[in-house]
């Protein structure tokens, strides 16, 4: 079905997008390195237990961390070869994170029980275990544990299940290019995502700077009569979920609510094409496309990397640096997060390395507020954040919960657009972290 | 062993800045200048001047005096220079505009606390203590093309207080600026221009300054003439300072609330009191006080103006 018109939200902003590093780079299998740490934690939600020790030979695709609790998803081996040692390791996200580090004996032995099947010869429930034992999350960065999501309490009627292809952080363009060069396995995906949940409705939403790839979705989606794929307007923050949301069922979740709760299931195309290589290689969820972009790498890529590669071992694969980064992102430049080290594993999250140069990453001196109000403009939720950042500046965050800082999604726009280059996201995130902690107490 | 900044995201900023901003409002506000020598004459320049170069040393003074930043550099204070220049009769003497911009600069913005703190607008402000102190020299009026010859305003001759032989310009002269009036307020036109190209860049938007004169428009026209529906209304808009006002005092970011419907009730706040002025008041202009009044109740509009937030709950327990 065609439909021309461009769905979009209030606010939003128009970051420059630097897409052009990297869209047109056809993904490149990474070679896979003589070591691999593949972390315990690499979802939202309680970390694995390694169910392997150090001698322990492993074999590719092989279940090395154990899920503890239900909000969690485990881990597997991206290679095959001996574990060396559970240490902590630095962890993208900050601080470290234990690790399973293994080396690797460079023969990609499959695990043994590991077997192809199909959508239709598995039941909703059975899908459903699949995805979970195959350790898939949310891909677009968030890394929210798959079948928990695919779980919704039995009162919450789930009509629509929306992917995000809008992959609207700049520089990024992991996801376009999976929408040109694997879009079946992106319908495949959904359409298993669909009869887990027992929905007829399914969307996908792609920014409209990326004609082509609307163009390759719609045609995988011929003849998929509960499928459609909707063009969005190119404006930061499309991919934000409640956005997303609003743009395409035009229902708006509400403050402190959950997607599920206007019936809608929302999930990032490449978390639907790695659920489609789970279901039909039986292979769980052990590599990702990664895009090293930025002024400072010599060659911008999209890379095919196994879970647990250092990001030096993937900037090497890009010709190294042009020059030396003032800045690393996990991420995109809007919501990612920098990094201190390089020794950092790609994890299941790992959308992008930035490698920024000192003028990409200059951030002016920061002035007063002259109150022009570009940020409430700006602001997809409609806060006022000069307000919520003045409160949290002081201290007073019962004003700034007033002012319903909990509901900010730190997308950054307010940062990004002030002229006065004040840190607003910044304050904002201190106040959401003192209420919280305040709730608790 | 930290190679690598690491901060919190964003990890990119936009092009805007502090000094763009003012620098876009200088800008918008050449054609104004040109316009008022054009009709007045070129010592209108050298008030402009002798007011943006007040204006900035008593920033730098005050600065260097409180041990702060210098930061005369973000065109801020030449904004207000102008302005306050814009605000003096042609024939203003030289000493007028240096006490103006000393006064807007010292008193109304840094007293406040500096860029982004002033309360009222400190042009206006400047303006409103120079009227009370001098209101001879504030108002003496001069015909354009002419020297020193004194005239009435449009408005005075509306509100019939200039009695007898003084006759209204034509729309076309006041639309051009061919009347008398103060310095930067006159030419509807050249304001214009400058007022397109400030909606243009996103420096202003069109809530205050349209619903301001909107206002203005509809009161005058209903309340303005001798029985209901029969005002002058384009006159009103053509003359006098709404348009300066409208699009280039009342959009001051500091003192103008932030809030989309705070301004639009900021823009009505300050059409209702500048039309009772006019059409009722003891001035025949109310553009600057208007302004000033509605710049007081701004941290009140916006207090009761936040905006619904997305997914907001109605009866939230």
């Amino acid at each position: 079905m065609v439909d021309m018109k461009l769905l979009s939200f209030r606010g939003g902003t128009h970051p420059p997008s630097k897409k052009h590093f990297t869209e047109g780079k056809a993904v490149e299998k990474a070679a896979v390195p003589p070591i691999v740490s593949i972390p315990l934690q690499q979802h939202i939600g309680a970390p694995c237990e390694a169910i392997v020790k150090p001698g322990d030979r492993v074999k590719m695709g092989q279940k090395i961390g154990q899920p503890k609790g239900f909000v969690s998803a485990p881990v597997h081996a991206s290679v095959s070869g001996i574990v060396k040692s559970i240490q902590p390791v630095p962890s993208a996200t900050g601080g470290q994170v234990l690790a399973v580090v293994i080396e690797n004996d460079g023969l990609d032995t499959l695990y043994d029980s590991i077997t192809p099947r199909d959508i239709d010869s598995l039941t909703p429930e059975e899908l459903k275990t699949l995805i979970l034992e195959s350790g898939i999350v949310g891909m677009g960065g968030a890394t929210f544990p798959t079948h928990v999501k695919l779980s919704p309490s039995p009162e919450k009627k789930i009509d629509t299940v929306i992917l995000n292809g809008a992959e609207c952080e700049p520089y990024l363009t992991a996801d376009h290019r999976l929408m040109l060069e694997q879009p079946h396995e992106i319908i495949y995906g959904l359409k298993a995502i669909m009869k887990v949940l027992g929905v007829t409705k399914g969307f996908i939403g792609i920014e409209d700077n990326k004609p082509d790839a609307i163009q390759s979705m719609r045609k995988a989606a011929e003849g998929e009569g509960n499928i459609q794929i909707k063009a969005l307007k190119t404006k930061y923050p499309q991919g934000a979920e409640k956005q997303l949301i609003e743009a395409i069922t035009k229902r708006q979740v509400p403050s402190g609510k959950l997607p599920m709760d206007v019936g809608v299931v929302v999930n990032n195309v490449g978390t639907a094409a790695a659920i489609a290589k789970a279901i039909k290689t039986g292979i769980p969820l052990i590599e990702r496309i990664v895009t090293v972009a930025g002024g400072a790498v010599k060659e911008p890529k999209n890379l095919l990397v196994r879970i647990g590669t250092s990001f030096k071992d993937v900037i090497e694969q890009c010709g190294g640096f042009k020059e030396e980064p003032a800045k690393v992102i996990s991420g995109g430049p809007m919501m990612g997060l920098a990094q201190y080290t390089l020794d950092v594993p790609v994890t299941k999250g790992t959308s992008g390395i930035l490698l920024l140069t000192h003028q990409e990453a200059e951030v002016p001196p920061v002035q007063p507020c002259i109150r022009c109000g570009k940020c409430i403009g700006v602001c997809p939720i409609h806060l006022v954040p000069l307000n919520i950042s003045a409160f949290a500046l002081n201290e007073d965050f019962d004003n700034a919960e007033k002012a319903h800082a909990l509901d900010c999604i730190e997308c950054g726009s307010c940062s990004y657009i002030c002229p006065a280059k004040r840190p607003l996201l910044q304050s904002i995130r201190m106040a959401k972290r003192a209420i919280i902690a305040n709730r608790k107490k | 062993m930290n190679r690598f900044t690491v901060s919190s995201s964003p990890h990119i900023r936009s092009a805007e800045s502090v000094s763009r901003i003012m620098f876009d409002v200088v800008l918008a506000l050449i054609p104004a200048a040109l316009a008022a020598v054009y009709f007045f004459g070129v010592r209108v320049l050298f008030i402009i001047g002798l007011s943006v170069l007040s204006a900035v040393l008593t920033e730098a003074l005050i600065q260097k005096l409180t041990k702060k930043p210098i930061t005369i550099n973000d065109w801020s204070a030449v904004v207000t220079g102008i302005l306050l220049a814009y605000n003096l009769p042609p024939t203003a003497p030289w000493w007028l505009p240096v006490i103006g911009s000393a006064i807007a600069i010292a008193l109304v913005k840094h007293a406040f606390g500096g860029l982004g703190q002033n309360f009222m607008n400190p042009a206006l402000a400047a303006r409103a203590i120079l009227l009370a102190a001098w209101p001879v020299r504030m108002t003496s009026w001069q015909i354009p093309g002419v020297d020193t010859v004194s005239t009435a305003t449009p408005l005075a001759i509306l509100k019939g207080t200039e009695a007898g032989a003084a006759q209204l310009p034509s729309l076309w002269d006041a639309f051009l600026g061919n009347i008398g009036g103060c310095i930067g307020e006159t030419s509807a036109l050249a304001l214009l221009i400058g007022a397109a190209y400030l909606l243009y860049r996103g420096v202003i938007n069109w809530r205050i300054p349209f619903t301001f004169i909107g206002t203005v428009a509809l009161l005058t026209w209903i309340f303005g003439g001798d029985g209901l529906f029969t005002g002058n209304a384009i006159m009103h808009i053509l003359t006098g300072g709404l348009i300066l006002g409208a699009f280039f005092m009342a959009t001051d970011y500091p003192s103008s609330p932030v809030t989309p419907l705070g301004q639009i009730i900021m823009g009505i706040g300050c059409g209702i009191i500048t039309s009772v002025i006019r059409l009722y008041g003891g001035y025949p202009e109310g553009v600057s006080y208007s302004i000033l009044i509605m710049n007081i109740a701004a941290p009140l509009i916006d207090r009761y103006t936040e905006p619904r937030i997305y997914g907001e709950v109605k009866n939230n327990a």
